[in-house]
C-alpha cells in the first residue's frame, strides 16, 4: 500500500504532525459542535426559564467551588428509569444560562436536576451539616461551614455583568443592582424590596434559607439555588410530541 | 545502526530500520483480524450516518433513514408503561380511598406504587421505615398533626404543609419570646406546665394556667389536646416532633418551629399520591 507508506514522513516530522492533528481535530469540532450555535433545534422553545438571580447565582458559584459536580449531575437522560425516578427528562432549555452547565456524568449521589421544592429548607440545613442526620445510608460529606461562613457577594454585580456579555439577557438594571437584590431576596423587608420585585417578578422563593436571619451565609445562597433546580419550565405547556422538540 | 531496513535473518522479516541502544524493532504487518475489524468499521461508520441522524445543514440536520429520536422512544416507552397500568389506574382513579382499602386487589396496586413512590419521596425526611426524626413525624404512630384518616392523609400528601402550594396547610405559632409576647420567666412557667400534661411527677407552677389559656389554648385547646384541624399539636401526650425536654420547648415556645413539608401535587401523578395515602395510612397509625 503506497499511501500507507507515506505515513513515515509525518511520524518523522513533528511540526507536520501537528498541523495535521490540528486540521483533522477542527474538521470533528466544526462538524460536531459548531452547528450546534446556529441549528434551530439545538434549544426548545419553553416558557418559564429565566436566569438566575443574584442569590441562586452565588449558590451556584459555591456548587462549582465545593466540587458538587463530582458526584452530583444534573441531566436527567431520556430513559424510563431516569424518568420515572426523577422526572421529566432535562431539556437543553433547562442549562441555557449556565455557564458552564452542570449535565456530568459521574453519579456518586443522585441526579439534581429537579430537586428544586423536593426537599424543606430545614432538611438542606440539617443535610449539608450532617448528611447522616437525614440520609442514615449517605456517604456524602458534610459541609457544616457552610452555615457559618458570610456570603462574600462583593462582586456579584459583575459576575451577573460577566454573565451578561457571554449572553445571558440580564437587563442593566438587574446587573446595577444585584446586591441589594441578593439581599432582597431573604428579607422581605429590605428597603429594596420593591425595586427587587419589579427587577425580578418571577421569582417566588423569598424567605430566609438558612435558617439564620442575622446574616446571610454562603448556605442561604446555596439553598436558594438548590431549591430552584428544575422548577423552571412550565411542562404543562410543553409541546413534548412537537417534531420541533424530537432528538 | 543501520537507517535501512535491513533483512533479520532469524525470523524473515525486514527492521523498521530504527535502532535503539542497539535494539532493532521487526516491521510486522498488523494483525490481519485487526486490519479487517478496522475496515469494517469505517464501513459501518458510514452505514451509521446513513440510518441515524448525522451531518449537519443550514437551519437543521439530516435524519437518517430510521428517522430515529431518543425522545421519541422515551415517549413510547412511557406510553407503554402508562398503557399497561391503565386498567388499574383507571379503577384506582375512580375508587374512593375507603374503596381502595377494601378491595384487596386494588389496595395492592395502591400499595406496591405507594411503597416505591415513599422510598424515592418521602423516605429522604421521614426515614426509610417511616419512624421519623426531630422535625420529621413519625408515621408509624397514632398520633396526626392533620388528621391521619386516608382522606386527611391524601390532602396533607397533596397540598403539603407551608409548601409552594396555594391551599397548602399552614399555622403559624407565634415566636413567643422574639415577638415579646412572653417573657423568658413566662416562657419557663408555661414549659414546665406543658410538661406536667404528660408527667404527673411534674407540678405547673401556680398562674402557669392563666398564661396557657390566654395565649396557647386558642390553638392547643384548654386542655392542651391539640386540633388537627388546625395542625396543633396535642401537648399531653409523650410524642413530640421537636422534643419534650426543658430546653427543647423553651426553644419551640420562644422561637417557634414552622417545618416545611413539599406539596406533592404535579410532581407525583395523582395515581401515586393516592397509593401514597393508601401506604402511609397503612403504616400502623391510620385513623
Amino acid at each position: 500500500m503506497k499511501l500507507l507508506d507515506k505515513h513515515g514522513a509525518l511520524e518523522k516530522n513533528s511540526i507536520l504532525l501537528l498541523i495535521c492533528i490540528l486540521i483533522v481535530v477542527s474538521i470533528g469540532g466544526l462538524i460536531e459542535i459548531a452547528p450546534l450555535f446556529y441549528l434551530n433545534s439545538t434549544i426548545e422553545k419553553v416558557k418559564g426559564m429565566r436566569p438566575y438571580t443574584p442569590l441562586e447565582l452565588a449558590g451556584r458559584d459555591i456548587y462549582l467551588r465545593e466540587g458538587c459536580y463530582n458526584c452530583h449531575s444534573q441531566m436527567i437522560r431520556s430513559t424510563r428509569d431516569e424518568v420515572e425516578r426523577y422526572g421529566h427528562y432535562s431539556l437543553a432549555a433547562e442549562s441555557m444560562y449556565d455557564h458552564p452547565f452542570q449535565w456530568g456524568s459521574k453519579r456518586t449521589g443522585p441526579d439534581l436536576a429537579r430537586v428544586g421544592n423536593k426537599y424543606s429548607d430545614l432538611w438542606h440545613q440539617e443535610h449539608m451539616a450532617a448528611p447522616r442526620a437525614v440520609v442514615p445510608q449517605s456517604i456524602m460529606p458534610g459541609y457544616p461551614f457552610l452555615a457559618k461562613t458570610k456570603l462574600d457577594y462583593r462582586l456579584i454585580s459583575q459576575n451577573l455583568r460577566a454573565h451578561q456579555i457571554v449572553g445571558v439577557p440580564y437587563t442593566d438594571e438587574q446587573v446595577k443592582n444585584a446586591a441589594s437584590d441578593l439581599e432582597s431576596q431573604v428579607n422581605e423587608d429590605h428597603d429594596n424590596f420593591e425595586g427587587f420585585e419589579k427587577r425580578w417578578p418571577t421569582v417566588v422563593a423569598v424567605r430566609d434559607f438558612d435558617g439564620n436571619k442575622k446574616e446571610i451565609t454562603e448556605l442561604d445562597a446555596l439553598v436558594a439555588y438548590l431549591q430552584m433546580l428544575g422548577t423552571l419550565v412550565d411542562f404543562d405547556l410543553y409541546e413534548e410530541d412537537d417534531p420541533h422538540n424530537q432528538r | 545502526m543501520s537507517k535501512k531496513p535491513q533483512l533479520d535473518e532469524e525470523t524473515g522479516v525486514h527492521t523498521t530500520g530504527h535502532a535503539w541502544d542497539g535494539i532493532k524493532e521487526l516491521n510486522n504487518p498488523l494483525p490481519r483480524w485487526w486490519v479487517w475489524t478496522w475496515l469494517v468499521c469505517i464501513i459501518w461508520g458510514f452505514g451509521y450516518m446513513v440510518v441515524y441522524p448525522s451531518w449537519p445543514l443550514i437551519t437543521s440536520y439530516v435524519k437518517g433513514t430510521a428517522d430515529y429520536s431518543q425522545r421519541r422512544t422515551v415517549m413510547k416507552e412511557m406510553a407503554d408503561i402508562k398503557a399497561s397500568r391503565a386498567p388499574m389506574v383507571a379503577k384506582l382513579l375512580a375508587a374512593n380511598l375507603q374503596e381502595i382499602q377494601n378491595t384487596p386487589a386494588l389496595q395492592e396496586f395502591a400499595m406496591a406504587g405507594g411503597r416505591a413512590a415513599f422510598g424515592d419521596n418521602c423516605a429522604g425526611c421521614h426515614g426509610i421505615s417511616a419512624s421519623g426524626a426531630k422535625g420529621y413525624p413519625d408515621l408509624n404512630d397514632d398520633d396526626w398533626l392533620w388528621g391521619g384518616t386516608l382522606e386527611l392523609i391524601h390532602e396533607t400528601i397533596t397540598v403539603g404543609v407551608r409548601s409552594i402550594h396555594e391551599d397548602t396547610r399552614i399555622n403559624d405559632m407565634p415566636a413567643f419570646l422574639d415577638d415579646e409576647l412572653l417573657s423568658k420567666q413566662e416562657i419557663g412557667q408555661v414549659v414546665t406546665l406543658v410538661m406536667s400534661f404528660s408527667d404527673p411527677k411534674i407540678t405547673a407552677p401556680k398562674g402557669a394556667d392563666v398564661l396557657f389559656e390566654d395565649n396557647c389554648a386558642s390553638c392547643h385547646g384548654t386542655d392542651g389536646k391539640g386540633s388537627t384541624e388546625l395542625g396543633s399539636p396535642n401537648l399531653t401526650d409523650v410524642k413530640w416532633l421537636y422534643g419534650g425536654d426543658h430546653a427543647s420547648l423553651t426553644e419551640t415556645i420562644s422561637h417557634s418551629r414552622k417545618g416545611v413539608m413539599p406539596s406533592w401535587h404535579g410532581r407525583l401523578s395523582p395515581a401515586a399520591i393516592k397509593g401514597l395515602a393508601v401506604y402511609v395510612h397503612s403504616l400502623g397509625g391510620g385513623q
